[in-house]
């Protein structure tokens, strides 16, 4: 038994029985099939997170946003008067998440394409899209851009998915997306 | 200095067993039960303050108190209790002592310094930083220099452990090769030895940050290494309870594996792929590219994988044919249906096996998958999933084979049979809930790691549906079930080790550890043999298409939301 010595001292030379080789071979098959399912998608599927990133001091970073809210801002909202900034269609937009809030609030048009560059001004912190469901690890001293295109209206959360301290369950933002 | 090891001979298995193991292997077990049961009710704490009607701790306890759980349970208590396992699985089922008992001893002490004083740290406030503690949140410097020790503790009787199977061969304790469970153990040494360095790498860095000596610790460099550490250590885990899986339906049925070629190489296929398989942590962070993504999740993740569903055949196949054997041959299912069911053992193997295999395994196959890992990354689904695997199957595991471990190593009678009857069920179930609902919460994209779901001082809101607020709720339910059954497990042991009747022969004969069926029983089945088992086939087509709907219904979430690139 399995806490003794096996019996059959020259165990590697067992036949294998006709049930484990079925089940060996579709267990394999089926790793080959997850495997070329993650490549199909990338050639024919429409949900693929970018491999487009930059070092950047948090510093120059927190500028670059700063001067985009500046230009495209159309109001304030919240609490803490957040812009919101609408960046020209087919454009890049801007977002940081810092000690505990995402900053700016973007207003997107339905059916445009963003190029959206993202990045953290301290510790790490998780730009969870919500209802939409797409969370990616934001850190600091990285921007990454990835290409977006809003395939519905309304008004969606951004929550923070990676612990960031005792405020983390008050860092939410904000996308609009507007016909 | 050398002492003559003492051995006694173990009047149920005829084992001779080195008196110095014996007494690590309790001792290592015992410290496991204690920070089980500390970071137990920790856990309870967090369930019932993610329940938003009750929504028990204010925030910062609430950090402080998940922090204490992740550690406790997932390092602690596993951690201690492999070892044991490692003691045993060499010096016990190789008839031999145990290499330097004095070094154990040592590996023993900075362990429990190491624990201590990393709870110390969590404990005084100011190092809330989750048991991944990612740069650069900073924690308190001796809450890395406790983990540091610990490990290296960890490493040591991972040592002593390779020492005494050296022994073991020089002193020829055993003839052919080692049984199956101590080269399942083996497995789990060598990832451990492989997952140690890794932590040490990402830990010692950020400890000498944290005093201020380095000045800055990349936090994407960190990530990729800690989970060389996380990643790995789960690893060690599933070898470590697939060992105990083979040493329970051995004990409590007589069970042999079908084939001791298929057991031994899915073993190999965790060392060989499993350990380097950590990508899946890191794919949604930026700066690693989907090529490294791919690659790594499937060439490495995929090949281990293959091992789990080897063994996820060969588990219930060795039961099946055990049973039969016993005479349990009408039908399909026969074998199953009149298992000993009232054995705790029996029925925490069962609930294990199947749990991780098909809450945990399938999940965890998903959440790794490049694309759709963007669909719950960091949400509660993570959580989700681990409560399936680490809880319901490893902490499962090891609980049943601590009831066949208390008569034949600390030499007692259970005591409160009874509670002990339904201990493996309430704790299964509840952690089988705990980790559906928080799945089901995570599709909703709840966070894990989070105080607030209402997001009361938020500057603008959001709310989540209330499904999600129903999900929390019954997670809170079940986390309660689930710690009822934590509890009848603590006072179960506990109470046997102080107060069960010593065993003596009459005990023995009356109430038999290991199974009785004889050496006729357990012997001629066997790749070689006649194998028939359709219940097995049965259940493993059932596992396998439940797999392959799962996986391509979330590449249908997947294809819903918006496209990106
Ligand atoms: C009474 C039993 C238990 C209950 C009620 C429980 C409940 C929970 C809950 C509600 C969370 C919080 C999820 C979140 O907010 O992110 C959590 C986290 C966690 N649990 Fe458990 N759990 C139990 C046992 C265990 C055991 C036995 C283990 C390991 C062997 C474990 C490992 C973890 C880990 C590693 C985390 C993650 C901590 C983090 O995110 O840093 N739990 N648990
Ligand atoms: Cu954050
Ligand atoms: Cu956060």
């Amino acid at each position: 038994m399995a806490l003794t010595s096996p019996e059959n001292r020259l165990w590697w030379k067992e036949h294998l029985h006709g049930v484990e080789i079925v089940w060996i071979s579709i267990a394999f098959l089926w790793g080959l099939v997850m495997f070329f399912t993650m490549i199909y998608w990338h050639i024919a599927g429409e949900q693929n997170l970018s491999n487009e990133a930059y070092r950047v001091a948090p510093e120059e970073y927190g500028k670059r946003v700063e001067a985009f809210a500046e230009k495209y801002k159309v109001r304030e909202e919240g609490t803490t008067s957040i812009p919101v900034v609408r960046p020209p269609a087919g454009g890049d937009a801007y977002m940081f998440g810092r000690l505990w809030e995402w900053w700016p609030i973007l207003e997107l048009q339905k059916g445009q394409s963003y190029r959206l560059h993202l990045s953290s001004m301290d510790w790490l912190h998780g730009w969870s899209l919500q209802p939409a469901n797409i969370n990616i690890e934001i850190h600091p001293n990285y921007e990454m851009i990835i290409t977006i295109k809003p395939d519905q209206t309304g008004v969606f959360g951004v929550i923070c998915n990676e612990y960031c301290g005792v405020g983390h369950s008050q860092m939410v933002g904000r996308i609009y997306v507007v016909d | 200095m050398s002492m003559p090891a003492i051995f006694r001979t173990c009047p149920e298995t005829g084992l001779k067993i080195h008196g110095s193991a014996e007494t690590l292997i309790k001792i290592n077990a015992v410290v496991a039960v204690v920070f089980l049961a500390l970071g137990g009710f920790l856990g309870l704490l967090v369930a019932m303050t993610r329940w938003p009607a009750v929504h028990l701790l204010p925030a910062e306890w609430f950090y402080l108190v998940l922090t204490g759980h992740g550690i406790n349970v997932l390092i602690f208590w596993i951690i201690f209790f492999e070892v044991a396992v490692l003691y045993f699985a060499s010096a016990v089922l190789l008839n031999c002592r145990l290499a330097t008992p004095i070094i154990a001893w040592a590996a023993f002490v900075l362990m429990v310094v190491g624990a201590v004083m990393n709870n110390v740290a969590v404990f005084q406030g100011e190092s809330s930083v989750m048991f991944t503690s990612y740069v650069p949140m900073p924690a308190a410097p001796h809450f890395y220099l406790g983990l540091i020790l610990f490990a290296v503790g960890a490493l040591v009787a991972v040592f002593v452990f390779f020492g005494t199977l050296v022994v073991a061969r020089q002193e020829r304790t055993y003839e052919g090769s080692v049984p199956l469970v101590t080269f399942g153990a083996i497995t789990a040494a060598i990832i451990a030895v492989f997952s140690i360095t890794s932590g040490a790498l990402a830990l010692i860095p950020a400890f000498l940050w944290s005093v201020g000596l380095v000045s800055h610790v990349d936090s994407l460099m960190y990530r990729v290494i800690w989970w060389g550490l996380g990643h790995s250590s789960q690893q060690i885990n599933v070898a470590a309870h697939v060992a105990v899986w083979y040493a329970i339906a051995a004990l409590v049925l007589g069970a042999k594996p079908l084939s001791e070629k298929v057991s031994r190489t899915a073993f190999l296929l965790y060392i060989a792929f499993l350990q380097i398989a950590s990508a899946h942590h890191i794919l949604a962070d930026p700066g690693i590219t989907s090529e490294w993504k791919v690659f790594n999740t499937s060439y490495a993740m995929y090949l281990a994988v293959l091992g789990s569903m080897i063994h996820g055949m060969s588990i219930p196949g060795a039961i099946e044919a055990a049973q039969r054997r016993n005479g349990f041959t009408h039908g399909m299912f026969e074998w199953l249906r009149r298992g000993p069911w009232g054995n705790p053992a029996f029925a925490a193997l069962v609930l294990s096996v199947v749990m991780f295999g098909i809450a945990g395994g399938i999940t965890g196959v998903v959440l790794g998958a490049e694309q759709l890992n963007l669909l719950m990354h960091n949400t509660l689904y993570v959580p989700g999933h681990f409560h399936a695997t680490v809880v319901a199957g490893t902490t499962l595991a090891f609980m049943g084979i601590t009831y066949p471990l208390v008569p034949l190593i600390f030499r007692r009678e259970l005591v409160m049979k009874k509670v002990a009857q339904w201990q493996p069920y309430l704790f299964g179930i509840g952690a089988l809930g705990i980790s559906l609902f928080m799945m089901g919460a995570g599709t909703l994209g709840v966070s894990r790691r989070h105080w607030d779901i209402a997001f009361t001082e938020a500057p603008v809101p959001y709310d989540y549906p209330p499904t999600a607020y129903l999900m929390l709720g019954l997670n809170g339910l079940f986390a309660i079930m689930a710690t009822i059954g934590g509890i009848m497990f603590v006072v179960v042991i506990v109470s046997s080790i102080l107060f069960g009747a010593k065993r003596g022969e009459a005990e023995i004969k009356r109430n038999p550890v290991v199974f009785q069926g004889g050496a006729v029983a357990v012997s001629g089945y066997g790749s070689e043999g006649t194998l028939r088992l359709p219940g097995t086939v049965v259940l493993v087509s059932l596992f396998f298409v439940s797999f392959v709907l799962y996986y391509f219904i979330n590449w249908k979430y997947l294809s819903e939301v918006w496209p990106l690139h």
